[in-house]
């Protein structure tokens, strides 16, 4: 096995990052037998990643692809009758059945729908079922899962949540130690930021914009805390 | 046609526009232009304006077109009304049709379709300004596009096209010389692997021109290759630039 490209170097799709059998693939690449040989190709834009027995590349652009366990922010796009559809931001509308909803009994015959989750409503859920043969399948019954019903909601590139959120969520505990904002987070890419001034809520949401532009570079987390320092002093 | 043929090359021997017989015209490219799109790209190729907007993978409406097994692509290529000398009707015509057919063809092939079952990648191409060679310009926007909205691909699609002018092969043919040559050949693939995407021909060609043809358009793609590759990573080291300025600004 030979390795052709360096760690943490910028791919495009199609450049090969190594030759050779016995290495593993992580998310990101492909393998291709050319003339014998295997190769392994990239397949997204994204920096490479080189573990022990894998090469693989971490994606800069890409849209959401759901995974059991993930909590999402969604978006409630139809009514019906017995069910929820939700706009997550993937290639698929989730679905909320009443039952993941209210742990109670739901009679349809008094009770819309409507009355608890409407069109537009903004939730936080959970992804409990999720296979690409059918759509994914959402619950709201889970410590801290709910409508949420305050505090402004943005919209960032899903591939760029881990950097965000930072290693064992060191970067989000940043944002919110620096400026006291609440601040929830989707897998999907999707965040609610609320704080007690307008201001500050400017002052996080640009901070997301500056880790989403930068997610590729590194040392990142001290530049933010160098940034979050010098425009609290102007507030 | 009465024109002489001979009359599209110079006394000099190098072409209308004063290129030489192998040699493409100008070309930049620009990645992320649009921001309501998941991926864009907006390339000039001498005349060529092309602008390529990317959605999806997403839902696909209405439903009876879904694959149960992969995701469908969609193309729309449009030449925009003042693109053409005459005032062309913004309805999609003949060529149109065609064109978004064989580029969905050609990007079919690269894609990992499979991933996206019952969804749908969207391609929206609009020419706005044409000068030949829109069918390979606006595949090489497209592939830049789709790499910029994070679609997982076996590599880029990139295009050009040779032809026959006054009994000479030359590469990247402009509008006189598609029109009034004696033949285009436009070649799309993939170049990192080597497979072609599109071939099409038009016009009399020996085998040897042939030949020749292919291996010139092989060249030129590899030339247009190297500023898709740069094209796209333009967005990420130009940060990467300007923070390590930052960084010298305050040591």
């Amino acid at each position: 096995m030979t390795i052709l490209v360096n760690k943490n170097q910028l791919v495009v799709p199609g450049e090969v990052l190594a030759r050779g059998s016995g290495v593993d693939v992580a998310g990101g690449v492909y393998r291709k037998k050319i003339n014998g040989e295997t190769e392994i190709i990239a397949s997204m834009i994204g920096l490479v990643k080189i573990r022990k027995d894998s090469v693989g590349v971490v994606p800069l652009e890409g849209c959401y692809i759901p995974l059991e366990g993930d909590i999402i922010i969604g978006k409630i796009v139809r009514v019906g009758l017995t069910s929820w559809n939700v706009d997550i931001r993937g290639p698929y509308v989730g679905a909320l059945r009443v039952n993941s909803v209210l742990d109670r009994d739901f009679d349809s015959l008094r009770e819309s729908l409507e009355q608890v989750l409407d069109y537009g409503d903004i939730i936080k859920a959970q992804i409990t079922y999720f296979d690409r043969t059918r759509d994914p399948v959402l619950t709201m019954l889970g410590r801290g899962l709910r409508k949420l019903t305050h505090g402004r909601l943005i919209d960032v590139d899903p591939v760029k949540i881990p950097r965000i959120i930072g290693k064992k969520g060191s970067m989000i505990q940043l944002l919110k130690n620096m400026t006291n904002a609440q601040i929830i987070v989707g897998q999907n890419g999707r965040i609610v930021v609320s704080a007690n001034s307008v201001e500050k809520e400017n002052l996080v949401i640009s901070a997301i914009r500056k880790i989403e532009a930068e997610a590729h570079t590194s040392g990142l987390t001290d530049r933010i805390r160098e940034y979050l320092e010098e425009e609290n002093k102007k507030l | 046609m009465t024109q002489d043929k001979t009359s599209l090359l110079l006394d000099d021997g190098r072409r209308l526009d004063g290129r030489e017989l192998h040699e493409i015209r100008p070309i930049t490219m620009k990645s992320s232009v649009l921001d309501r799109a998941d991926g864009s790209c907006y390339l000039t190729w001498g005349n060529n304006k092309i602008i390529c907007a990317v959605y999806g993978p997403r839902e696909l409406h209405p439903k009876h077109l879904a694959k149960p097994d992969r995701a469908i692509v969609r193309v729309e290529y449009r030449l925009a009304t003042f693109s053409v000398n005459e005032r062309k009707s913004p309805a999609p015509r003949r060529r149109e049709y065609e064109l978004s057919k064989l580029i969905k063809e050609s990007l079919d092939s690269v894609l990992f379709l499979e991933k996206f079952p019952n969804g749908t990648i969207d391609v929206y191409i609009t020419v706005l300004d044409a000068d030949g060679g829109t069918r390979c310009a606006a595949l090489t926007a497209a592939s830049i596009a789709l790499a910029d909205a994070g679609i997982p691909m076996k590599g880029f699609v990139t295009g050009c096209a040779v032809g026959k002018v006054a009994d000479k092969m030359v590469v990247d043919l402009s509008d006189v010389e598609d029109k009034d040559g004696q033949g285009d050949m436009p070649v799309a693939m993939n170049y990192n692997t080597g497979e072609i995407t599109l071939f099409q021909c038009d016009g009399e060609f020996t085998t040897d021109e042939v030949k020749e043809g292919l291996s010139l358009a092989i060249r030129a793609i590899g030339e247009v290759y190297k500023m898709q590759k740069d094209a796209v990573l333009a967005k990420y080291t130009q940060i990467e630039e300007s923070i390590d300025d930052l960084g010298e600004e305050e040591e």
